[in-house]
């Protein structure tokens, strides 16, 4: 049962990328062009992702399990730090680069886009780099 | 600010949000997780962790996605127009950047924004502001 929600889920979150033009990164700069000729898509995309996963997502905030009795991993920190910052900072900055996030690069790397491949590669470098400077932290 | 009406799509991006919003609120219904790419993927780095085998189905299932939209309806538009060095650098960036800032657009965006997690909008707002700031900087002063 996990395992066929967590393909669908998958399957179905790919395809809203690319039903709602996420997965075209000239799409999503169009979006991040704010001063530019600003196309305002984005902004709709997640607030249709927002008002659905809504009530779904504060019922969870307060349930004690899943609705088929599994517990709930939920963030435990609520501490607003600077590697939230710095780090979101960072990622926005790659992102407003090529115009790819992680779900879209995964799509583009699926329907063969070789500039994806090239992304999702780095991507994974950048994942391991971060790992290997983060290591020294988790032993101390 | 000037609206780029030709491109703007409003009914497919609301209908390809709750279709996103759909997807995350199935795993957290039923497998209790949230849907971050960045931390699915993330986790997949480290072998043997509990949970990778979810974690590889959700990463095939988005992997899918183009191939079934192909057969479906069409082939999906995707033009990139980076450049290898823009691409690495920015590959980089955002898998350093959302390790290191614990989530991206899908775990902090959605799923933290639909929470209502502090973290999810202070994530959402700083990865915006930078994203709009590197495109005012690269198509305006740079390319101005």
């Amino acid at each position: 049962m996990r395992n066929l929600i967590a393909l669908l889920s998958g399957l179905l979150f790919g395809l809203g990328l690319i039903v709602a033009g996420m997965a075209n990164p000239a799409k999503v700069l169009g979006f991040l062009d704010l001063f530019g000729a600003w196309d305002p898509s984005l902004a709709l995309v997640m607030a249709g992702a927002i008002a659905t996963a809504f009530m779904p997502m504060q019922w969870a905030n307060r349930a004690s399990c899943t609705l088929t009795g599994e517990p709930l991993q939920l963030p435990d920190t609520r501490r607003i730090d600077r590697r939230l910052v710095i780090g979101s900072l960072i990622f926005g900055a790659g992102w407003g680069l090529a115009g790819f996030c992680p779900g879209p690069a995964l799509v583009g790397l699926a329907a063969a886009v070789p500039q994806a491949a090239l992304f999702v590669a780095a991507m994974l470098a950048g994942m391991l780099l971060f790992k290997w400077f983060d290591q020294p932290r988790a032993r101390q | 600010m000037n609206i780029d009406w030709a491109s703007f799509t409003p009914w497919s991006a609301l209908a390809g949000g709750v279709m996103i919003g759909l997807a995350a609120s199935l795993l957290m219904l039923f497998n209790g997780r949230i849907a971050g790419i960045s931390g699915i993927v993330g986790a997949l780095l480290s072998p043997r962790q509990a949970g990778n085998g979810e974690r590889w189905l959700f990463v095939l299932g988005i992997l899918m996605a183009p191939l079934l939209y192909t057969l479906l309806v069409a082939r999906p538009t995707i033009v990139v127009e980076a450049g290898p060095l823009a691409l690495v650098s920015a590959g980089l960036l955002v898998g350093f950047g959302s390790r290191l800032g614990s989530g991206c657009t899908s775990g902090h965006g959605v799923c933290g924004l639909s929470r209502l997690s502090m973290r999810g909008l202070v994530a959402t707002l700083s990865f915006m502001g930078s994203g709009f700031l590197i495109v005012y900087v690269i198509r305006h002063l740079w390319g101005g």
